[in-house]
Parts: structure tokens; C-alpha cells; sequence
């Protein structure tokens, strides 16, 4: 005969942000599951704890880049991250990602962010018709193999929440939508390439970056935006010595 | 750019090069000051390592074009990478920018350049 006590799962602190930019840290003691991600916690607390608090979530399983939140300070995709690979002391302190207005709760305001993708020009700009052939692209060529290294980016705003550059300029690009310019320079069917080099070139853009790497360390789809900055500042400086900007 | 664009975007325009050329300044000056710092260092140890005198010192400046030539380029780099730093400072940290933080940039910057240079012309004779 066991003893029941022990049936029931063990639990720990869990400390999530409730409210507003003006909100607290409430606390919850959720149960403790083996293989039991981030995710798995705030939904166990959405479902049995506090039914009103508000998260956002969508693939569960690292595709969708929806569920990044700061977990221990660190901004992280929460259906990817392990209890056992962040908790300290045996506790989890879960915030809104950094750098963008908290709608509630775990949600934050992703326009801000979305919206330097669209000031980078990080919309393709077609050249050709429907009724030109296709584009042939040598996979080996350096400008496709540049891409390779950036298109895997899936907007989660990891990197932006990292970055110290975005926290001290509000007006900074930051390093998704940069990696997102540097992707489409190096598109050779994008005809927007003046435009966007001038976009990336003003005051905020690539240059203000100081190669601190937050972004690509702690990119989950281990990207590296500093890579791709290093490539805008190089094609901006070119531009302004030949005075194509 | 369009002749028949607005004023506004060619000031635009205007701000978007001087950003540009703001980097490659900021960066062109590093390259020379690194070479310059490491120089002026060494120089310094070779001096005191042989006994560091003033008249050691301004016979050294006066007795070639060199010296005086290569603190005169040492001058200039620091007069266009200090302000350029500050200003990076004054917008991320202190959240200073605009016309005022760039006219009292330019004073330091001169004030970098005037005082060096009437320092190398001293020594140099």
C-alpha cells in the first residue's frame, strides 16, 4: 500500500507577471511533471490555477515562434525550454518578453516589432511577372548560400528582447529585422535594394549595432543576426564611399 | 533623387548619408588611432627605458617632419572619434540628440582639434 501523499506529483514556485507594464509577480505551486516544458506550466495554471490569465501559444512544438517569454530573465520559446534546464533553486520566474508594450500578462504588443520589419523593407519587391520564367538561382552562389544562413527566421522576437541596442534606442531596428533586410539584399529578384539599403543606412539602423551577439546567442533557431548586420554595415559603408546611398 | 522630390525628403536623404558616413568616420578614425595608440605607446617606453626628458622630448619633435606630421594625424583621428563615441553615449544612455547635443559635439570636436594642434605646434617648434 502506497502512502497517497506520495501519489500526489510534487510542486514547486512558479512566479508569473500578472497586469500590465504596471503589474507584480503573482505566485503559483504547480505540480512537477518529468519532460514538463514552460509551456506546460503557465497552461497548467491557465487551466487549473487562474483560468484569466492570458498567454499566447499556438505550434507547442518550436515552429510557430509565438510562445517566447522571459523565463529567469531570459528571453526563450517557452514550448521548447525544459523546467529542469532553467529552474533556479527549483523555481521559475516567467515575464512578458522585454522591449515591447505588455498587453497582459504574458501578451505583448508585437507591432512594434512587425512594424521595423516594414521600416527595414523587409517586404520582397518583384521584378519579374507572372509571365517571365523563373528566376535561376545557383544554390552554390554566394548570395544564395547568404540567404540560407538567414531564412530560417520565424519572427518569435527572441533576439529583439535580447538586444541591449533596442533597450537603449527605442528607434533601433533591431536584429530580426535586419537579418530580415540583409536576406532580401541578397535576394537577386528583389528590385528594392537602393530603398531598403537607405532604410537600413538612417539613424537606428545597422550601424547602431555594437556586436554585443545577445541576438545570435540567444537566437533558438541558432541564426546569427550580428552576421547579417556585419554584412548591411559593409554594404553601407561601401554605399556612402561611393555615394550610391 | 528626384529634383521634383519634397524638401523634406532630401533632408531625409541628407540624414540617412550622414549616418552613413557618421560609421565609416568613426570606424576610419579607429583604424588610425589603433595604430597611432600602439606607436605613441612604444615611443613612450622606448623614452623612459633611455631617460625621459623635456629637452629630450621637443629635440625628438624638432628634429624631423615626422613626429609632428604623425601627432598631427593623431590629432585629427581623436577629433573626429571622440565626438562620434559621445554622441553614440549622449543618445543611448543619456538619451541627448538633436541640434543641441550635435553643436555642442562640434565644440568638443574643435576644441579636441585646437588644443592639439597648438600642442604639436609648440613642441614641434
Amino acid at each position: 500500500m502506497q502512502n497517497p501523499a506520495e501519489d500526489r506529483p510534487r510542486t514547486f514556485p512558479v512566479r508569473i507577471w500578472r497586469g500590465d507594464a504596471n503589474g507584480a509577480f503573482q505566485q503559483f505551486d504547480v505540480p512537477r511533471h518529468a519532460s514538463q516544458t514552460v509551456l506546460d506550466v503557465v497552461t497548467h495554471v491557465q487551466r487549473h490555477l487562474d483560468p484569466s490569465l492570458a498567454y499566447r501559444y499556438a505550434c507547442r512544438v518550436g515552429m510557430c515562434g509565438s510562445c517566447a517569454m522571459t523565463v529567469n530573465g531570459k528571453a526563450r520559446w517557452t514550448c521548447r525550454t525544459h523546467v529542469d534546464t532553467v529552474a533556479v533553486d527549483g523555481t521559475l520566474e516567467i515575464a512578458p518578453l522585454n522591449h515591447l508594450p505588455i498587453l497582459r500578462d504574458l501578451v505583448v504588443d508585437m507591432a512594434p516589432f512587425f512594424d521595423k520589419w516594414a521600416a527595414a523593407r523587409g517586404q520582397f519587391s518583384a521584378t519579374a511577372t507572372r509571365r517571365d520564367d523563373f528566376a535561376k538561382v545557383s544554390p552554390s552562389s554566394p548570395a544564395r548560400r547568404a540567404i540560407d544562413a538567414t531564412i530560417e527566421c520565424i519572427g518569435c522576437g527572441v533576439c529583439y528582447a535580447s538586444c541591449d541596442v533596442v533597450e537603449w534606442k527605442p528607434d533601433y531596428l533591431g536584429p530580426a529585422a535586419l537579418n530580415r533586410a540583409w536576406t532580401l539584399v541578397n535576394d537577386v529578384r528583389d528590385g528594392d535594394g537602393v530603398a531598403r539599403l537607405r532604410a537600413i543606412a538612417a539613424d537606428g539602423g545597422c550601424q547602431s549595432c555594437h556586436t554585443h551577439q545577445s541576438c545570435t546567442r540567444s537566437c533558438p533557431k541558432h541564426l546569427s543576426p550580428t552576421a547579417s548586420i556585419a554584412g548591411l554595415k559593409r554594404l553601407v559603408a561601401r554605399a556612402a564611399m561611393k555615394g550610391t546611398l | 533623387m528626384d529634383a521634383r522630390a519634397p524638401l523634406a525628403a532630401g533632408a531625409a536623404m541628407r540624414g540617412v548619408r550622414y549616418a552613413a558616413w557618421r560609421f565609416v568616420l568613426q570606424r576610419a578614425s579607429a583604424a588610425v588611432l589603433a595604430l597611432c595608440v600602439v606607436v605613441h605607446l612604444a615611443t613612450i617606453i622606448f623614452a623612459v627605458r633611455h631617460g625621459l626628458t623635456a629637452g629630450a622630448i621637443v629635440a625628438r619633435m624638432q628634429a624631423s617632419a615626422f613626429w609632428p606630421a604623425f601627432y598631427v594625424v593623431f590629432v585629427i583621428a581623436v577629433a573626429i572619434h571622440a565626438p562620434l563615441g559621445l554622441r553614440t553615449i549622449a543618445d543611448e544612455w543619456l538619451s541627448l540628440r538633436g541640434r543641441a547635443t550635435d553643436v555642442a559635439l562640434a565644440a568638443i570636436a574643435l576644441v579636441l582639434l585646437g588644443g592639439g594642434l597648438y600642442a604639436v605646434a609648440s613642441l614641434a617648434g
